[in-house]
């Protein structure tokens, strides 16, 4: 106990300043503090300093049929400017935060947005990590003679979880077919952990809640459709489009519609689930964060003691959420190899 | 609302980037490596059975080895029999043929001496007769040195000479 008061004493001496700064503020608007942190934005936002923003801002790219194509960096457009017929569309309008063309009669319309967000860079930079990182490994295999050498140094790290993925999970659920699926559902599964685990660290070029967007989880979601749609085997479709029931129920087809509907839902459970848990975990951790700044006006002694609550409390999330992306990567993986050996089942003889 | 409405502009970005990540690891990366542990785990696989293969092998190479030495040693204890047996022979043999030769040489030996004998007998039979006669001759000699003793033999000798004549 003695040591944990050690550790958590200079956290509490470091946040004293803090209640004499809020004062000066306006209060504390912890749905706007959460929501700039989960979703996606025009600028990476690193840090305030005595009010004033440190961001990075990023590239604004806009095709609209009036203006065609424009490409340029986010700073032309803070505070509301206008910049080559475009700006921000403030609060009450529609489009609310996002870039909009301003049209000659004054009214707004909404472009074909390409920008690179923070989640897009977020996006780049994980995918170029794992991609370096497999890149090495599989070097590694390519130099070294596996029947004479244990693995060393980046494939001793990923061999075991390649093959608890391969042999754990793929070739068990899809049976033996698996060879064709693994290399997408290795890769399905090392882009999420990467990204999942990526959203949890709190400094640039990590922190941007990448997973826990949907649009991310929509497009694996449609990849995993695509690999179960696209390879299924005569069986899998005799199942849903004339499957064995009785014929009034084929010939007005409910059952084939009840089937596709779900082929549907099934990628469809897979985007909110990631979605969903990842979003959490960073509401979950944000919110736990955001009790320092909350009771920042209540005197240093509640605003103390609760400091230290909420770090503790933030480190267990921290954890959780190591676990929780992990789990959902894992999860994701098992899932998707699921649906596809579904698509594989040969029928049974009688 | 924009929290569950995906943009496309993340969504086309993410399709590529997802895409780009997929293909590179697709066809670079993960084959690789999961080739290369199946080609492994085939190894140690294959191994493990090749060992199991010697061991039996062995086995049956020692209890082969056993069968030998057990019909060796059978071997050997035949022929060394076999040999006292031949070595008893001989030995037998041997000595029936000496004891014949030395009958025949003992016999051999008795006739020699008997035909010597007799040949001594006869010759000191012919030396005594011999003898004798010299005597005779040397006695008779001296008891007729005078004329009157040879009167008296041939007269003895008439008288004998007639009384065998008269009976």
């Amino acid at each position: 106990m003695k040591k944990l008061l050690l550790i958590f004493l200079p956290v509490l001496l470091m946040l004293l300043p803090l209640p004499a700064r809020a004062e000066e503020e306006a209060a504390f608007d912890m749905q706007k503090y959460i929501f700039a942190h989960i979703q996606d934005s025009y600028e990476w936002h690193i840090t305030d300093i005595k009010g004033k923003t440190i961001a990075i801002p990023l590239p604004v790219i806009v095709w609209s049929k009036t203006a065609g194509f424009h490409c340029f960096s986010f700073h032309h457009l803070e505070e509301g400017e206008c910049y080559e017929g475009f700006r921000i569309a403030q609060e009450g309008e529609s489009y609310e935060g996002k870039v909009v063309e301003v049209m000659p009669d004054g009214s707004i319309s909404r472009p074909v947005d390409i920008s690179i967000t923070k989640n897009v860079v977020g996006l780049m930079f994980d995918a170029a990590l794992l991609v370096l990182l497999i890149l090495l490994c599989a070097r590694w295999y390519r130099k070294h003679d596996v029947l004479k050498e244990k693995p060393t140094g980046i494939a001793a790290f990923f061999e075991p979880v390649i093959v608890m993925i391969n042999d754990g999970v793929i070739k068990d659920v899809i049976g033996p077919e698996y060879k064709k699926f693994s290399p997408y559902l290795l890769t399905a599964f090392f882009f999420i952990l990467i990204n999942n685990l990526m959203g949890i660290v709190p400094i640039i070029p990590g922190g941007a809640n990448i997973t826990g967007n949907i649009a991310v989880t929509a497009v694996l979601a449609i990849f995993t459709f695509l690999m179960v749609n696209l390879f299924g085997n005569k069986h899998y479709y005799k199942e849903i489009f004339w499957p064995d029931v009785p014929v009034f129920l084929k010939a007005f087809p409910l059952m084939p519609a009840i089937e596709i509907l779900g082929t549907l839902t099934k990628p469809f459970s897979l985007m909110i689930r990631l979605f969903a848990n990842m979003l959490a975990g960073h509401i979950m951790l944000l919110s736990a964060i955001a009790v320092i700044f909350l009771t920042a006006k209540m005197g240093p002694v509640i605003n103390g003691s609760l400091t230290l609550v909420s770090v503790a409390f933030g480190i267990f999330l921290d954890v959780l959420e190591v676990l929780v992306a992990c789990i959902q990567a894992y999860v994701f993986t098992m899932l998707s190899a699921v649906f596809i050996g579904l698509a594989h089942q040969h029928p049974e003889h009688e | 609302m924009s929290l569950i409405t995906p943009s496309f502009g993340l969504l086309f970005w993410m399709v590529l980037i997802f895409g780009t990540v997929f293909f590179l690891l697709a066809k670079f990366g993960f084959p690789v490596i999961t080739k290369s542990v199946e080609k492994r785990s085939n190894h140690i696989e294959e191994s493990l059975r090749k060992a199991e293969e010697a061991q039996k092998k062995l086995e049956s190479l020692s209890q082969e080895q056993a069968a030998m030495i057990e019909q060796t040693r059978l071997e050997q204890g035949r022929i060394l029999k076999e040999a006292a047996e031949a070595r008893d022979k001989i030995v037998a043999q041997a000595k029936v043929q000496a004891q014949e030769e030395a009958d025949k040489i003992l016999e051999h030996a008795r006739i020699e001496i008997a035909a010597e004998r007799e040949s001594a007998v006869r010759e000191i039979r012919s030396q005594v007769a011999q003898i004798s006669v010299e005597v005779a001759e040397k006695i008779v000699r001296k008891s007729l040195e005078t004329p009157a003793e040879q009167a008296a033999l041939i007269d003895r000798m008439v008288d004998e000479a007639s009384q065998a004549r008269k009976s």
